[in-house]
């Protein structure tokens, strides 16, 4: 079992924060991970993404063409990462940012309106990241949700207000992966 | 001892502090300035001396004086660094000390770019500097062995009383993976008094000196130093993968393995009867075992994937004495084969040699 995500947007969005995050719950449950980041001459406000990949063998090559999974914060990451994932994959669309779609049938794809969470529950943006995890790990249950959820309590263990919120955000981000998943398995039994 | 997940280049400094090294001298050069960074925040909190010098020659001869007087020491830096280092790096080999050297190399030549790369494959295995040196050269392919061979390089340094080198890549600098430091036991320094200048009251004088000018002295230790060279193939590591029953085996080294360990994987499934041979010591080159199986009749080819135009292909040319056809495969600059691509060549390799399925 070889599973990836890649975590994109621009830099200050939280793409690779919450990639640790993920990367971390899955490993205090005793899997395989490698967290890659993109590296190069960045510049402030350019794109930024990550890959995770999660295993239960250690993980061969971390770099990955096709990962099953894309996350996609703002438009170019859409356009750059929508064509890549993998048939049968993942597109996680953050609806707030992103005014179009992708018309590819082979995948599941979730829009998550995850700005406009975060602003209801916190009245900033800032946690758009924690809604686009917690879709991620309700749509590709590939880590236990629980698992998530402590990674994101210790984080913000110093800070409860800010955990509150963020558990609250994470939770509304879940429920739309998740019943995006379900509705897409639903589909597929038919 | 449980996992913590770290980046690499933050993984190398805690290791180097595991291992009983707290002094660091360094110039900062991406990929790698998060050891630095790292180290900076970390040294003087276990009573360390962090030391951000004014170019990586500067560091690379603080080095030779700490090892001198008989610290546990280590630098790290990315290929145009290791390059202004190479004239520190000939003293410690010269002057006979240990010392613990990380490049994270990066595209070349100059300052290339940088992205992962293993054209510094000639610099670390073929001595690098001016002069008659070499020193042990060890290629880990994750951050948890770039943990373990960190840890290991300085009780090895201290063997031989010679630069080991660590030669990773931008790619297992900046990932992040599992790390347990408790799979190496730290050793203790031994016989420092014998050698280093650590104040020679009731003792002989130890002189720290790589200057001979009676040239068959320095003839004479020359040989002396070439013996100790020999010597370190008894440190010879490799990685055998799936090797009992191939047709055709890879030799590919960190980085460029995992990629052609999951190519493999993949090929396996189709039949394929590929193997991996993995260097962890690119020197000394692990020939002998490379060559048993350059040897096997089973064996139909071998072919090399590297992040440079072929320069482990040539030691694995003369390592199979071209008993065997070698079929080679690279990226360069800074890219990393994907393993789509990587299969394709073995494929193409495979049937081209008259491997079966």
């Amino acid at each position: 079992m070889e599973r990836e995500v890649t975590f994109a947007g621009f830099g200050g969005q939280g793409v690779m924060t919450v990639g640790k995050f993920l990367a971390q719950g899955a490993m205090n449950k005793g899997m395989e991970v490698a967290w890659v980041p993109s590296y190069g001459p960045e510049m402030r406000g350019g794109t930024a993404y990550c890959t995770v990949v999660i295993a239960d063998e250690p993980v061969g090559s971390p770099i990955v063409r096709n990962p099953e999974t894309a996350v996609v914060m703002n438009r170019p990451s859409l356009d750059k990462f929508g064509p890549e994932v993998k048939p049968g994959g993942c597109l996680i669309i953050n609806s707030s940012l992103i005014d179009v779609t992708t018309d590819r049938q082979d995948i599941l794809v979730v829009t998550v309106p995850c700005n406009q969470i975060s602003m209801e529950v916190t009245g900033t943006g800032r946690s758009a990241n924690i809604a686009a995890l917690g879709a991620y790990a309700g749509a590709v249950p590939v880590v236990d949700f629980a698992s998530i959820e402590d990674v994101v309590k210790t984080k913000f263990a110093k800070k409860p207000k800010v955990l509150e919120d963020n558990m609250a955000i994470l939770q509304k981000g879940y429920e739309i992966g998740r019943s995006a998943r379900e509705a897409w398995d639903a589909g597929k039994g038919a | 001892m449980s996992k913590i997940l770290m980046k690499g280049a933050e993984a190398v400094g805690e290791a180097a502090i595991r291992a009983g090294c707290i002094s660091y001298f360094c110039y900062p050069i991406t990929p790698q300035s998060e050891v630095a960074e790292y180290l900076s925040k970390r040294l003087p909190e276990v009573g360390g001396t962090f030391v951000q010098a004014e170019s990586e020659v500067a560091a690379s001869q603080m080095v030779y004086g700490a090892a001198g007087a008989g610290v546990r020491i280590m630098t790290t830096s990315s290929s145009p660094g290791i390059s202004l280092m190479t004239e520190g790096i000939s003293y410690i080999a010269g002057a006979e000390l240990p010392a613990v050297f990380v490049n994270i190399v990066r595209g070349g030549p100059g300052l290339g770019g940088i992205l992962p790369s293993q054209a510094d494959y000639f610099q670390a295995t073929k001595g690098g500097g001016h002069g008659d040196y070499r020193f042990l050269a060890i290629a880990p392919a994750s951050v948890q062995e770039m943990v373990e061979w960190v840890m290991r390089a300085f009780p090895l340094a201290e063997k031989y009383r010679n630069p080991v080198m660590v030669v990773g890549d931008g790619l297992l600098a900046q990932m992040m993976e599992p790390v347990d430091f408790g799979c190496v036991e730290p050793t203790p320094q031994i016989d420092v008094e014998s050698w280093a200048t650590t104040g020679c009251k009731d003792r002989p004088a130890n002189l720290i000196n790589s200057l001979f000018l009676d040239p068959l002295k320095l003839e004479e230790f020359n040989w002396k130093l070439k013996a100790k060279y020999e010597a370190m193939e008894a440190e010879i590591a490799y990685e055998e993968y799936k090797m009992d029953d191939c047709e055709m085996f890879v030799v590919a080294y960190g980085t460029t393995s995992r990629v052609v360990r999951t190519a493999i994987n993949a090929l396996r499934e189709e039949g394929y009867k590929i193997g991996m041979f993995r260097p962890i010591t690119i020197f000394p080159f692990p020939q002998k075992a490379m060559r048993a199986y350059g040897e096997n009749p089973r064996v139909k080819s071998v072919a090399v994937v590297e992040m440079s135009n072929g320069q482990m292909l040539e030691d694995v040319k003369w390592a199979v004495l071209e008993k065997k056809p070698v079929e080679f495969f690279a990226r360069n600059g800074g890219i990393v084969p994907n393993p789509h691509e990587t299969m394709e060549f073995l494929r193409k390799s495979y049937e081209k040699h008259g491997g079966t399925k």
